[in-house]
């Protein structure tokens, strides 16, 4: 392991829907962080991250995001990662129930 | 309103059944992402932080009520139920799945809409005065001119690879209402000797360097309007640069040549163009002037209106802050608020986006114009409706009475969803607007802009606001810069920054100050916070904004 690198995950949107989505250790993308596969190794997160830049007929943008490991899994340390985490703040994942009555 | 020809109609089917096989083959794995993204750009879908993007054009922000109920539509079957409205008079919609896009163009060529030049380093979305056609202070109607250009502009060859996006806005009215001075062109139509013409101004623009535009042709006849616009294109193209994106914009050519040398170069080349023009933009303009009569204004007893005005206060006030002066007898214009307190600032739901189909149906002349203050306007209707329109739109949260005050914010998406943004602008203007109605002192206060952008690339204007926020990023945490004495009207200015930013747990209470201090320091409840500042300076503020720093000192 390297003695200063920060645990990443690899992340990306989905070329289909979207989505944010997560790559996890079985090589399938999640769109649940906690899923997420830890790297904590720099060499790993670049071949992790190889792996994820292969699949353009499934991802797009696939980068290395910085997280702390807590009991919970990953937390994003960026707020714009915690922000694709979470959806936008004003609506929480705003669904059509929300404005039926408005 | 304009009404698409066969022709446009075929070009706009062959554009989406194009952009349909583009899609299939970008899912099939033909196309690569490098090769789509300029594909799926052109035709205004992009891809944001949480999902994909599609930003709809709504040309001169004039609409009627089938295209208005075909956006809810839209809203409702292909996205969570919810729009945006831009400062740009366009309308995006949030999370389309990229397999529905080509599904919901066509959905948009149905009543006439489309996306394409949304995007991209084109000409943009031409455009215009919201009150076009309306306002009482208008000289001549912009909107068919504006529809000239953007039939002359819609793919047009020379122009679809530009150093940079190219934005057009054009003001018809004595007031200018489009910020006709904060785009790469702004057209202002003027009359001289009783003929029509504009006067023209060239390399103006907000982002990260911002610039008033200067007058590069005190009178442009109107029958130059195409090959003057063209020319300045053309030299732009040639003589803009491309070695930095920043620096590719036509305020910086303007600013680096001088408006002299641009003037001489745009001169010359106009002279070159202006003979292959014959005559047949001039049929073309004449034909579409035909398709924007006024409406056919009716007589009709007010009584009921004077009544209600009379003894019910809310109903007053509503009147008195959203509606404006129209050209005809007994109308007026309405401006229908999408900034409800705590509201997202532009955002309207489908079933409000009915609503107001509705109500423009049944009172206002079936228009709607979107105004890149991010509202919606009611641009015709006759002071007798206005009781019924009250009620319609206050069952549906859209009676809200701050048009021009300070909770009537402008505020871009900001990082809530732009892959763009260094920080969130909406639930600062959520925050900003909840507390100074909590203070009750928002009618006190009186006309004040308060604009929000989530990042230097200024979507939400701040430059131009009286009060402008900038959101960015320090040590991974955002803050928050104010500007103040920005000006969007035809005395344009940017503003000034006072100092430091703010964290987002101060920037509200820094606005608080800077609010207080004004209404201190104001000579007379009509001295708006704008020419508070323009008399005191920026002193005053800046002691108010930092109360540390000047006891300190």
């Amino acid at each position: 392991m390297s003695a200063h690198f920060a645990p990443r995950i690899v992340t990306a949107n989905h070329l289909l829907q979207g989505g944010v989505i997560y790559l996890a250790d079985n090589d399938m993308w999640v769109d649940d962080i906690r899923e997420a596969e830890i790297l904590t190794d720099e060499a790993d997160a670049q071949l992790r991250l190889l792996f994820a830049e292969q699949q353009p007929d499934t991802v797009v943008g696939a980068y290395l995001a910085k997280v702390t490991v807590t009991e919970h899994g990953p937390e994003p340390q960026h707020f714009r990662d915690q922000l694709r985490r979470t959806g936008p703040s004003h609506y929480a994942h705003p669904s059509d129930k929300r404005f039926e009555n408005v | 309103m304009y009404k698409y020809t066969e022709f446009d109609k075929a070009f706009l089917l062959q554009r989406n059944s194009q952009f349909r096989a583009q899609v299939q083959r970008r899912i099939n794995g033909q196309l690569t992402e490098e090769e789509f993204k300029p594909l799926r750009l052109m035709n205004g879908l992009y891809l944001q932080l949480h999902a994909y993007m599609l930003r709809v054009a709504i040309p001169y922000g004039t609409l009627n009520s089938a295209q208005m109920r075909q956006l809810a539509y839209i809203a409702q079957t292909w996205d969570k139920g919810y729009g945006h409205f831009t400062t740009r008079q366009n309308i995006q919609y949030n999370w389309p799945k990229l397999s529905d896009v080509p599904d919901i163009l066509d959905t948009l060529a149905e009543v006439n809409l489309h996306a394409i030049q949304t995007s991209g380093n084109t000409i943009r979305n031409v455009t215009a005065d919201h009150f076009a056609g309306a306002a009482a202070d208008e000289i001549c109607d912009p909107r068919p001119y504006a529809e000239l250009i953007r039939q002359w502009s819609t793919d047009h060859p020379e122009f679809q690879f530009l150093g940079r996006k190219f934005k057009i806005a054009i003001n018809g009215a004595i007031q200018d209402r489009a910020v006709i001075r904060a785009h790469d062109i702004g057209l202002q139509i003027i009359q001289k000797e009783h003929k029509l013409g504009f006067k023209v101004i060239v390399g103006g623009g907000l982002g990260r360097t911002p610039m008033i535009g200067k007058t590069i042709r005190k009178f442009l006849p109107e029958s130059d309007l195409l090959p003057y616009i063209e020319a300045i294109l053309s030299v732009f193209n040639q003589s803009g640069r491309r070695d930095n994106k920043y620096k590719a914009r036509i305020k910086i050519t303007v600013h680096e040549k001088g408006i002299e040398d641009i003037r001489t170069l745009v001169e010359d080349r106009f002279h070159r163009i202006r003979p292959t023009y014959k005559g047949l933009d001039q049929n073309i303009l004449e034909s579409i002037k035909m398709q924007f009569p006024p409406p056919q204004f009716v007589k009709a007893d007010s009584t009921h209106f004077e009544q209600t005005y009379e003894t019910d206060p809310i109903f007053r006030s509503w009147v008195d802050i959203n509606t404006s002066e129209h050209k005809a007898d007994n109308y007026v214009i309405v401006s229908i608020s999408l900034k409800g307190h705590g509201q997202t600032p532009g955002d309207a739901t489908t079933k409000q986006m009915q609503v107001m189909a509705q109500v423009a149906e049944d009172y206002g002349h079936n228009e709607l114009r979107i105004s890149h203050e991010q509202n919606v306007i009611l641009p015709h209707v006759h002071k007798s409706n206005l009781p019924q329109i009250y009620k319609a739109l206050r069952n549906h949260g859209l009676a809200t009475a701050n048009i021009g005050l300070i909770s009537d914010i402008i505020a871009c998406p900001g990082m809530d969803y732009c892959a763009l943004a260094t920080a969130r602008s909406i639930p600062i203007a959520q925050d900003i607007a909840g507390r100074f109605k909590a203070l009750k002192i928002e009618h006190e206060i009186g006309p004040l802009k308060l604009k929000i952008s989530g990042c230097i690339n200024a979507c939400g204007h701040h430059h131009v606001g009286h009060i402008g926020i900038l959101g960015l990023e320090r040590a991974g945490k955002e803050y928050y810069q104010i500007t103040i004495g920005g000006d969007a009207t035809s005395t344009a200015a940017i503003g000034e920054r006072v100092g430091p930013g703010f964290s987002a747990e101060e920037i509200v209470d820094a606005v608080e100050r800077l609010i207080y201090a004004y209404l201190d320091m104001r000579k007379e409840p009509e001295e708006t916070f704008l020419r508070t500042y323009q008399r005191v300076g920026l002193a005053p503020f800046k002691t108010a904004l930092y109360p540390k720093t000047a006891l300190a000192a």
